[in-house]
């Protein structure tokens, strides 16, 4: 843990005030980043006033937004958000654990390399370009084969009651599971890769399976980095903006079926912002900001300090 | 080796530092063209015109820059299309020369910005499209029927008010997909203004805006969107603008004037709608926030249309440029009107023009008119 300080002009005294400007230009750049998130979140606090001093707490549990007679209440995106995330990672998760077991146990290695290569690629499409393929070929394909058997055979559910349309919940999660796995099977076998050879030489010694290996030795070692992984594809799919607006139908009404339309933070912040002209309405709409921008904090944070606390002390050397 | 890295370490740091420094002067002082402004006839410098606004008619505006570089080549016109909201913020800011709306500013509005004139630049028309399977173009509707709909009243196609508006038409038995814009948009407001004209319920329970707080339906983004789910759903109606649904093909519907015919949305009984709305028009320096032509009077006027405004100040503070400015409005509102058609919008109409005249002189710099 006592890990020397390494600093530049302590190595070498002979270049020392080369290296001072060094660490002072590469520090000032480090600071830059720093101030910018700060000024961001003083600009959201501040400019949310108005709605802060007009709805209090009751921003967040009304369920009315209406523009015209300006009453703006977060409810309805707030559930949209979080319901739409979690089922993202309800299908995300299993899909993102497969591919980091596969890649990182399994897969010959001349298969490694490519095919993580792939799908981080997955990741570099544009969101709007996933939006389209969401518009033109998942929604319909949803609408006529995923809906059907759903309501017919857990159609008891209110889960799964009601007309759907294409555009819905349950289109907007799909969504966005796909967008965050990469993200998710990326540093879940990043994690997994950490676990010690000798685990599983350990578990393989005592007679286990290849599988029994990687579900009794492997996977335990791990779980705390693969839960930090999970919680950054959360964090990732509940700021996603444009794919999630084009397909998840943007209505304000809460609803339990997840083929209902919803709607989310970010998609009534890119709706809504460029023609609002009341200021109740804008300062509403940066309230809504805010609370994301908290919200995506507080779920990074609790990721890193996991997947710390995975790579520093279960992961030995690696940290 | 290590001096020439110090050295470029020290360059790189200057460069930072001046960056950061030079910021401020440049945020005080907005571009002007150095001291030769007093004679502009002698200096053929390229000056640029800034407008920022309404989406809608951004690609008129956009043929008119253009068009109007070819007559003048040294002025040079940028229009950003960031939305109403954003252009009445920039002009309030006076960031840009004009700011463009779809909406005539609100009185609030209006209030924040001292000695701005409004002028009608062209005029848009929204339809009430759909995708009913069997059913063409030509499907009939009131004002109410509307209203019904889109409130979650009238629920299925075989309703006895749309029926009885259709005689000989065979409707389904089928449950009405409502799509509407999610996007805050000029499309939207003039179609609640609509509404809320026709339909006593539809004010008291929604009203007007840009944005509202729909009772049913799904929202897409842009008149894509809206155009995307009615295109995926059948059974589906909603709301977008005429030049997209001529573009696209979408079937749409006519609707009921207030002289009781049932009209086909066209250029022609748009801007037969804006006539019948002269009499009732302000001047261009009054507050324009009651203006509206929808539901408007005469035999031949399709009810759902709206202008769409340019917004500059009364009071130039730049000679030259506002000069070149009212030069470049009494175009767009003359000859290139003539640029409409083309596009699918609708040109003014005369009296709408010598409305025009009349705003454009009242713009000044230091008490002369600039044109």
């Amino acid at each position: 843990m006592d890990r020397p300080k390494l600093s530049f002009f302590r190595i070498s005294r002979s270049k020392f005030s080369g290296d001072l400007i060094f660490e002072a230009v590469v520090g000032f750049f480090a600071l830059c980043i720093l101030i910018l998130a700060f000024l961001l979140f003083r600009e959201l606090f501040v400019e949310s006033g108005l709605s802060r001093n007009t709805f209090g707490l009751g921003f967040l549990t009304g369920s009315t937004w209406d523009p015209v007679k300006e009453v703006f209440g977060a409810l309805p995106f707030i559930f949209g958000t979080l319901v739409s995330s979690f089922l993202a990672l309800l299908i995300a998760v299993p899909f993102s654990l497969g591919i980091a077991i596969y890649l990182s146990e399994l897969a010959p290695d001349r298969l490694r390399t490519p095919l993580s290569f792939i799908i981080e690629l997955l990741a570099a499409i544009p969101s709007v370009i996933i939006g389209l393929w969401g518009i033109f070929i998942l929604a319909p394909f949803i609408h006529d084969y995923l809906v059907p058997p759903l309501s017919t055979y857990l159609g008891f559910l209110p889960l799964f009651q009601g007309p759907m349309y294409g555009p819905s919940m349950l289109t907007g999660g799909v969504i966005l599971a796909f967008m965050i796995i990469p993200i998710t099977s990326s540093v879940s076998r990043e994690v997994i890769m950490t676990v010690p050879t000798h685990q599983r030489e350990g578990a393989l010694a005592l007679g286990a399976t290849g599988w029994e290996t990687t579900w009794i030795a492997v996977l335990p070692y791990a779980r705390s980095g693969i839960f930090g992984a999970v919680i950054l594809g959360f964090g990732r799919a509940i700021g996603e903006t444009m794919a999630v607006t084009m397909v998840i139908g943007n209505s304000q009404k809460i609803s339990e079926s997840l083929f209902s339309p919803s709607n989310t933070m970010a998609s009534v912040i890119a709706n809504q912002f460029s023609e609002a002209t009341s200021s109740l309405h804008v300062s509403s709409l940066i309230e809504i900001g805010f609370l994301l921008l908290v919200i995506s904090i507080i779920i990074n944070i609790a990721a890193r300090i996991l997947v710390w606390k995975l790579l520093r002390v279960e992961g030995g050397g690696r940290a | 080796m290590n001096r020439l890295k110090i050295l470029i370490i020290f360059i790189l740091a200057g460069v930072l530092l001046a960056g950061c420094v030079s910021k401020q002067p440049t945020e005080v002082q907005p571009t002007v063209p150095p001291a030769t402004t007093v004679q502009p006839t002698t200096a053929p410098q390229t000056i640029t015109l800034n407008g920022a606004g309404a989406t809608f008619p951004y690609p008129l505006i956009s043929k008119w820059s253009s068009e109007y570089n070819k007559i003048k080549p040294n002025i040079q016109i940028n229009y950003q299309s960031v939305g109403s909201g954003a252009g009445i913020k920039q002009i309030t800011e006076k960031t840009v020369n004009f700011g463009a709306s779809d909406a005539p500013l609100t009185d609030q509005e209006y209030a924040n910005v001292s000695g701005i004139l409004q002028i009608p630049e062209s005029i848009g028309a929204v339809v009430i499209a759909y995708n009913l399977p069997g059913i063409q173009k030509g499907m009939k509707l009131s004002g109410d029927v509307v209203a019904d709909i889109f409130l979650g009243k009238i629920t299925k196609w075989n309703d006895p008010k749309i029926v009885s508006l259709n005689p000989g038409i065979q409707f389904p038995e089928k449950d009405i997909i409502v799509a509407e814009r999610s996007d805050g948009s000029g499309t939207t407001f003039v179609f609640t203004d609509y509404l809320s004209t026709v339909s006593p319920d539809w004010k008291s329970k929604v009203g007007k805006g840009k944005s509202v707080s729909w009772p049913v339906g799904l929202g897409g983004k842009g008149n894509e969107g809206v155009a995307g789910l009615l295109s995926q759903n059948p059974y589906s109606i909603g709301y977008i603008e005429l030049a997209y649904a001529k573009n696209q093909n979408i079937s749409y519907a006519y609707i009921k004037n207030k002289a009781g015919n049932f009209i086909e949305p066209t250029l022609e009984t748009t801007a037969s709608a804006a006539a019948g709305a002269v009499p009732t028009l302000p001047a261009g320096d009054a507050s324009w926030s009651s203006v509206s032509i929808v539901d408007a009077a005469g035999d031949n006027s399709y009810p759902i249309g709206s202008f769409t405004y340019f917004l500059v100040y009364k009071e130039q503070t730049d000679q030259t440029k506002g000069k070149i400015l009212a030069e470049y409005l009494w175009w767009a509102v003359h000859d290139g009107q003539k640029y409409s058609s083309d596009l699918l919008y609708v040109s003014l109409p005369n009296d709408v023009i010598s409305l025009n005249e009349k705003t454009i002189r009242l713009m000044n710099y230091n008490g002369q008119p600039l044109i």
